[in-house]
């Protein structure tokens, strides 16, 4: 669990961050949102020390950071930077090793966790670990980032907007990464970005962070139904609101039980949206649904979309 | 590689061989009394030579990179400034004016000659290696910082080995122009391959000249292979395909 | 600022308390008794004295009061120190030469040159922090400049040495700076049009780099020896080609100068960028005005630097050249050195410094001012 108690970061006259409160829970993905320069960067690098915080205090599981060595506290968490930052001059490897390395782990130890890393992150590790980053394309040098973030096995997990530089369908591969990832090793994940379509898919909770100080902390559905600000709400944008809503919900919430319907079943799971995009294609108003054992469930109308 | 090799060699070949030459020069310069230069062995002078370029560059290279490391860390930001100026400036001050100098300053010899090689060759070592460590992609320094290394791990494992070919550079840079000056310094009492040169020219033995300034050159273009095969070594990674 | 200037301030002190402010030898060529400031500055006139605390006085202000007022007032303070500092020493000398004998010298002592360097360093450090950069030590040379001019400093025996050699020195000068003209232009003549064939033909371009870096790593010195022979052979059947002399001299300093301005060239055509050339040719521009207005217009700022760097390592290399006997400053060097008249080695590279400085600072502005005026497109 990480703790931030009215935390205060100011540097030469100018104040980056104000007053800020949160608790990030255990196991849960966290997004932290905000325009350019809004201090959404600055509040991650507090939990690693990377930054050290003006006022306030910083607590991970309990205890205060203040008093924890910086390099001893880094140890213990994965960070992911935008390009993954790998060293050029290592092979994709001994990048992966680095923390192992420093924590002074035996060597088969490590050649084990690499390859077990290496196939987490679903790269061809016979054919890339003994490349060197300059050989490796946008997608693949973040995914080598996020191994090696995750080389040591850290309960948390810190990325500022890893996914940034890449083609939006790179990035969607990794987003559905860092989801079955996430769901696998159960890590904590406090992740940055600008971009809102991002926050809402992979985020348990989200906070907007605007100039410094902490505006909305909640789930998507809350930020999307209830906004706390124009600003929030303008964040989220006014155009796409209503399929953003969809896409935050499942089938599942809404399907109405016990009824059938001929077709092909839709999984309970799957979003609103995704509902609304195969009524569409098949231009019907209704779908049967099942859960994820394929067992029949009941059916969802085109009506049900609109909500209660 | 290869032409390191083979003018390594060439070098130790004309050192060792150019004693023997005597026919061959006396044919050239008939009118000539000593065709080879003999008061002093080739190998002795060439041996003294590479003394005095290997201790003047060890002072430079050590002294250079530490102070380019130091101005380059929080604590030596301050001064940086001041000594990028100076080096920039020093650089423009010709090697063999700051050779003379340091005759006034410390007398005849070999001394003043290793003090003044080593003190112009700092100014490349110091400009590369500042140049080298500020050219290290900055999100592989915040993603060291943030894995949790010591700003000396930092240093040691990932500034340093990228910066080293830039670095290298400037060694390389500081090593030729010495074996030039170090040449020269056979003016100011050093026993250095310039000698057989020196003397070639005040006596007019064009034989003398040859010989001396045939080594002096081979010399310099072996070690500059040297570094350049060096460096490649050093940049493999870069090359991997 | 104070974290480097203090150290400064006493590594000056330091130079003038505990080596030497003066050296006072009964001829020319010992090297002469040590004395220090205390006893010099006593010697001098009080005068001198008081313009030197006042210089120091100036010089210190802005560490207690930061501005740019103070930091211009401080270069003026440290050109007023060095030039009392040299007063003093020239009027102890005076009142040496009195009492001894007439061959006697006087000159300068390490804690003298020390002095002068710590404190130009610190005029360094103050003049960069100002608008005009390094050209901010004019003031600095200003008060000794004008001191030189007046006579005062007459008594030092490098000045002494200078008079007596007044005329030689004169031509030397000349000598040099003829040499590094005379070798700038061919080097220009044939390195721009061969740098724009290298960037057009990549077969020349291969073949031209490596000859020239091959050159460039051949130590001057050795490569006046080399071409010693075959001149000379050459000289037998063509009158006027000689071995030793100006023209083998110049025919280094211009084999030297190539690569720097064919790599600039090289490198100045290559940074115009492609579409530039395109739009120009589109426009109905014939490839020699594209050429002219477009390629060597964008090229300059780059040619100015390696020019730069040519001119500045001419200076060293016609220097050398004296040993082959083409004159020049180095001449004067190499006659101190073989003499042991070390004042004379002092005049000679002095001012082969302040050339090779001077042509540095020279060429910064011009690249400085071309870059500007391209509006900062280069």
């Amino acid at each position: 669990m990480i703790t931030l108690d009215h935390v205060t970061r100011r540097y030469q006259g100018f104040s980056a961050l104000e007053d800020v409160t949160l608790t990030v829970a255990d196991g849960e993905i966290l997004v932290l949102i905000g325009a350019s320069g809004s201090g959404k960067s600055t509040l991650l690098q507090l939990i690693n020390r990377l930054q050290d915080p003006s006022s306030g205090t910083v607590r991970v599981d309990g205890e205060d950071i203040a008093g924890i060595a910086p390099e001893q506290l880094r140890r213990r968490m994965g960070y992911v930077i935008q390009g993954g930052g790998l060293f050029p001059h290592w092979t994709v490897a001994r990048n992966i090793a680095t923390v192992p390395r420093l924590l002074g782990w035996d060597r088969a130890r490590i050649d084990a966790r690499v390859t077990e890393l290496l196939d987490l992150l679903r790269l061809d590790a016979t054919r890339l670990r003994n490349a060197y980053p300059h050989m490796l394309s946008g997608g693949q040098q973040q995914r080598v980032g996020v191994a090696r973030a995750l080389a040591a096995g850290p309960s948390i997990l810190l990325m500022d907007e890893p996914f940034g530089a890449l083609d939006p369908v790179t990035r969607a591969e990794l987003q559905a990464e860092i989801r079955r990832i996430h769901t696998e090793t159960g890590c904590t994940i406090v992740f940055v970005t600008h971009d809102m379509d991002e926050a809402l898919g992979l985020a348990t909770r989200i906070a907007v962070i605007d100039r410094g100080r902490l505006v909305q902390l909640g789930t998507p559905l809350e930020l999307l139904t209830r906004p706390a600000t124009d600003q929030v709400a303008h964040f989220i944008g006014t155009t796409d609101r209503g399929l953003k809503l969809l896409a935050v919900q499942r089938v599942g919430d809404r399907v109405r039980p016990g009824e059938t319907t001929p077709g092909e079943p839709v999984s309970a799971e799957i979003s609103l949206s995704s509902a609304l995009s195969a009524m569409v294609t098949r231009s019907q108003d209704r779908l049967p649904v099942s859960d994820p054992a394929g067992a029949p469930l009941g059916t969802i109308h085109l009506a049900d979309l609109l909500g209660p | 590689m290869i032409a390191f090799i083979v003018l390594l060699a060439l070098l130790l070949l004309a050192t060792f061989g150019l004693g023997y030459t005597a026919p061959l020069f006396a044919a050239l310069f008939p009118g000539l009394d000593n065709p080879v230069y003999r008061q002093d062995g080739f190998p002795a002078l060439l041996l003294g030579h590479v003394e005095i370029v290997a201790a003047a560059s060890s002072i430079a290279v050590i002294l250079g990179v530490a102070t380019g490391i130091a101005v380059t860390r929080p604590a030596g930001r301050e001064f940086r400034g001041l000594l990028e100026t100076v080096a920039a400036t020093g650089q423009a001050f010709p090697p063999v004016a700051v050779l003379a100098l340091a005759v006034p300053a410390m007398g005849f010899g070999a001394e003043p000659a290793i003090v003044a090689l080593a003190l112009y060759g700092l100014l490349p070592v110091v400009q590369n290696t500042i140049a080298g460590l500020e050219n290290t992609p900055a999100d592989a320094r915040i993603a060291a910082a943030g894995m949790g290394m010591t700003p000396a791990q930092i240093l040691l494992q990932v500034e340093l080995p990228l910066a080293a070919p830039v670095i290298l550079t400037g060694i390389r840079l500081s090593v030729v122009i010495g074996i030039g000056t170090a040449a020269i310094a056979s003016t100011v009492g050093a026993r250095t391959l310039g000698l057989p040169i020196i003397v070639g020219l005040n006596g007019s033995n064009i034989a003398y000249v040859l010989q001396g300034a045939t080594l002096v050159a081979l010399l310099a273009v072996t070690l500059d292979q040297g570094f350049d095969a060096l460096t490649v070594g050093l940049t493999r990674w870069r090359s991997a395909t | 600022m104070r974290r480097v200037q203090i150290p400064l301030l006493a590594v000056a002190a330091a130079a003038l308390g505990l080596l030497p402010f003066l050296r006072h030898a009964r001829n020319r060529l010992l090297s002469g008794q040590p004395i220090d400031s205390y006893v010099s500055f006593g010697l001098a006139s009080p005068l001198w004295t008081v313009g030197f605390a006042l210089g120091l006085g100036l010089l210190v202000l802005p560490l207690f009061r930061p501005g740019a007022l103070t930091r211009w007032t401080s270069l003026l303070g440290a050109g007023i120190a060095l030039a009392a500092a040299a007063a003093i020493g020239a009027n102890a000398a005076a009142h040496l030469a009195a009492a001894g004998s007439p061959a006697a010298r006087t000159s300068l002592g390490s804690g003298a040159w020390l002095f002068a360097a710590t404190l130009l360093l610190l005029a360094s450090d103050t003049a960069r922090r100002l608008r005009f950069g390094l050209a901010g030590l004019v003031p600095v040379f200003a008060p000794l400049a004008l001191l030189l001019a007046l006579g005062t400093l007459a008594p030092l025996s490098l000045l002494r040495e200078y008079a007596v050699q007044h005329d030689a020195f004169r031509a030397a000068f000349g000598q040099h700076v003829a040499l590094v003209l005379g070798a700038l232009g061919p080097a220009l003549l044939i390195g721009v049009p061969l740098g724009v064939a290298a960037q057009r033909w990549a077969a020349l371009r291969r073949v031209a780099f490596p000859v020239l870096n091959l050159i460039q790593t051949i130590p001057s010195i050795a490569l006046f020896g080399l071409l010693i022979g075959p001149l000379a052979w050459l000289g037998t059947m063509i009158p006027g080609v000689s071995g030793i002399g100006t023209v083998p001299a110049i025919l280094a300093l211009v084999l030297y100068s190539l690569l720097p301005i064919v790599r600039n060239t090289v490198e100045g055509l290559d940074g115009v960028p492609r579409g530039v050339r395109t739009a120009a040719r589109a426009m109905g521009m014939s490839p020699a005005q594209t050429f002219l207005q477009v390629d060597a217009t964008l090229a300059l700022p780059v040619l100015l630097s390696g020019l730069r760097v040519t001119a500045v390592q001419a200076v060293g290399l016609a220097a050398v050249s004296a040993l082959i006997g083409a004159g020049g400053l180095g001449a004067i060097i190499f006659q101190g050195l073989f003499a042991n008249a070390l004042d004379l080695v002092i005049l000679g590279a002095l001012p082969v410094i302040a050339l090779a400085v001077a042509a540095d600072l020279v060429f910064r502005l011009l690249t400085a001012w071309s870059r500007a005026a391209l509006g900062g497109a280069v």
